[in-house]
């Protein structure tokens, strides 16, 4: 890589030498793939927050097309032939008299006359066609991005929250409350993931914030043991044990010296798990345990193509499919130029 | 030896005992009513007052947990709310299905997934190994879902290699006919991440000191990978299949919901979408404690593989 031969940019303030965020910035910078990938994900991040302001896809349940409208390029479905059944003959029968609905005809007619329908005009084929209630399945994946993303992100932030609180207390006092926490996160670990992430969602039912509460509950393990095997380390450093000498609290030493020193850890362990959870989110929306049924997601929108792709409506599981394929692995590989960045030592590892 | 596997089995006991714990409280804390599910919604005030009496519900807390405790011990793991059965003959009803489609998964992503990877780990660095590596996380990147709902699509319902789904009684016909289609696609969904992984396995290895010194003496580079790097590689590659051990007697939800397959994953759903408390609850210790187990076997054949290894 070129850009690590390259001197250090700068230089106003004499001789210090740059600190580690601006390095790993400008290893980033370097980095051409990260640097698509972190586009591509800006871009994204525009788009949920542009869906959630309502700027874009605020419509999306709106039936704009006929239903199953197939996309633009496919062209309209050919118009299927009407099935005519043979017009009865003879005179109408009169029921009046024994209709017991008769007498209020008139009545309903009337009070019919006071709302106003009107039949919008609905699209023979939209940009990426239309789901079976006609509904633009561009606008869903957009609004479905907005969710998904929205459940990943903050779900990894609970998750990394709560890994790193506990992996700092843990590690940095270690002794009886130490064991506490190991004893914790044995149990936790005791099952497989997907185990415990169902019994969460068996109590806490269904919904955005119950998928964030789940996925972060379940989901902290692995930032606690990377977290304490950290402060673990950094406890008996020197910088730390000068910072005591000082007076610095307890507190303050693993908040404000040792954190900021074990920062790159926890933000490489945040943006692996969004990818996980996103992952996740979308499995469990598609058993019914994600999302609430007023809301679309990536995963609901699957469970909606499966019985779709059966009569070759195949767009609104490409749709999601290709929105949740781009951002994925956009969001994976700058994880990897980020990790590398941020840590040069594993650059090329795993 | 013995004082190992003494100490280790005592050791589980207060991990068994938080899961206990964990189980409890979430259901007793945050999960609805059981007399209210139990009762159903037409239940008049009397009956879920006769329930709530008849599951010691009154009870202060901890007399319930003492309540709950003995139960475990005494291995009565009660009723399904739903359907009435026991749920440990639940259990043993479900698991042959599991097995049958979670034993066949795991034995061919490892034998496959190594070749590849020890191909891959072959041609590293060069543009084969870039693309492929790429191409894996492009492959990670759809979901599961994707996989499953596209192949049996194609392969059961356009082309009618293999049925859309179904079960029979009898294991042969079930491995023969039912299970392949599942089998495959999770296989080849698996095969991508598992590739990825044992690929810097082999990598790991190959940086050694020992690889440097078999190519000094003049091995040929396919034998250092065969003879070598491969026997070194297959501590983590054993270990990463003992992680998933335990998985195969939970089952693939997925797979099992898609194809229709009475396994103890779809059960495990069914029980979840129906608030069905005493078969969540009885699934995740037993799961804890199969896990348990399951390790401790792994770190005894650690040290049976590798003399270096030391039993602490």
């Amino acid at each position: 890589m070129s850009a690590v031969l390259s001197p250090s940019p700068g230089g106003t303030a004499a001789g210090r030498s740059e600190g580690v965020w601006v390095a790993a910035a400008r290893r980033f910078r370097g980095d051409r793939v990260g640097m698509v990938s972190l586009a591509i994900v800006a871009a994204f991040l525009v788009l949920v927050l542009a869906a959630g302001l309502g700027v874009v896809a605020a419509d999306w349940q709106v039936e704009r097309g006929v239903p199953d409208a197939p996309p633009t390029f496919v062209g309209p479905k050919p118009a299927q032939q009407a099935v005519t059944v043979a017009a009865p003959e003879g005179p109408n029968a009169d029921i009046s008299a024994i209709d017991p609905l008769a007498p209020r005809y008139t009545e309903w007619a009337e009070a019919a006359k006071k709302y106003q329908t009107t039949e919008a005009a609905r699209a023979q084929t939209l940009p990426f066609g239309a789901d079976r209630f006609g509904r633009d399945v561009l606008a869903k994946a957009v609004k479905g991005a907005q969710v998904s993303i929205l459940v990943g992100v903050s779900a990894a932030i609970v998750a990394t929250l709560i890994g790193t609180v506990l992996g700092a207390l843990g590690g940095f006092f270690g002794g009886r409350l130490g064991d506490l926490l190991e004893w914790v996160y044995n149990v936790f670990t005791a099952m497989p993931g997907i185990l415990l992430i169902f019994a969460f969602a068996a109590v806490f039912g269904r919904g955005i914030g119950s998928v964030v509460l789940i996925l972060g509950l379940a989901g902290w393990t692995g930032i606690y043991r990377l977290v304490r095997a950290e402060f673990i380390k950094h406890a008996s450093r020197d910088y730390v044990r000068s910072a005591e000498a000082i007076g610095a609290s307890a507190a303050a030493r693993m908040f404000r010296h040792i954190l900021p020193n074990v920062s790159h850890v926890v933000l490489v362990q945040l943006s692996i798990h969004v990818v996980g959870f996103i992952k996740s989110e979308v499995i469990l929306s598609y058993l019914g345990l994600g999302v609430g049924v007023d809301q679309v997601s990536w995963g609901t929108m699957l469970a909606e193509a499966q019985s779709e792709l059966i009569l070759g409506h195949w767009w609104q599981l490409a749709a999601a499919t290709a929105f949740m394929a781009v951002f994925v692995t956009a969001f994976s590989l700058m994880t990897d130029a980020l990790r590398d960045a941020l840590d040069p030592k594993l650059r090329g590892a795993e | 030896m013995a004082a190992y596997l003494i100490r280790r089995i005592w050791q589980m006991v207060p991990t068994l005992f938080g899961v206990v714990l964990l189980v409890f409280l979430l259901f007793k804390g945050f999960g609805s009513d059981p007399a209210e599910i139990l009762a159903g919604q037409n239940a008049s005030q009397q009956q879920v007052d006769a329930i709530r009496q008849q599951l010691g519900l009154n009870e202060p807390l901890w007399t319930q947990f003492g309540i709950y405790l003995k139960q475990i011990v005494s291995f009565d793991w009660g009723k399904s709310w739903a359907t009435n059965e026991p749920v440990a003959n639940l259990f043993l009803t479900r698991l042959p299905a599991t097995l049958t489609v979670m034993v066949p998964i795991l034995v061919l992503e490892t034998l496959l997934a190594i070749p590849f990877a020890l191909a891959v780990a072959y041609v590293r660095g060069s543009l084969t190994d870039r693309a492929i590596m790429v191409l894996t996380t492009v492959a990670l990147s759809i979901s599961f879902l994707v996989y499953v709902i596209v192949g049996q699509y194609v392969f059961a319902f356009q082309l009618g290699w293999f049925p859309v789904q179904g079960w029979s009684d009898s294991v042969v016909r079930n491995l023969v006919t039912y299970a392949p289609l599942p089998v495959l696609l999770a296989v080849a969904v698996s095969l991508a991440p598992q590739t990825r992984l044992y690929r810097s396995f082999f990598l790991d290895e190959i940086g050694h000191d020992y690889v440097r010194t078999a190519r000094a003496k003049g091995l040929t580079e396919t034998s250092i990978l065969l003879r070598h790097v491969l026997r070194n590689a297959m501590i983590p590659i054993l270990t990463n299949v003992a992680v998933s051990l335990p998985g195969i007697f939970v089952g693939a939800f997925l797979i099992e919901v898609f194809f229709s397959i009475p396994g103890l994953g779809r059960e495990i759903l069914l029980a979840v979408n129906r608030s069905d408390y005493p078969v969540i609850q009885a699934f995740a210790l037993y799961t804890a404690a199969i896990t348990m187990v399951v390790n401790l076997l792994t770190d005894v054949a650690y040290k049976l593989v590798d003399p270096r290894v030391v039993l602490k």
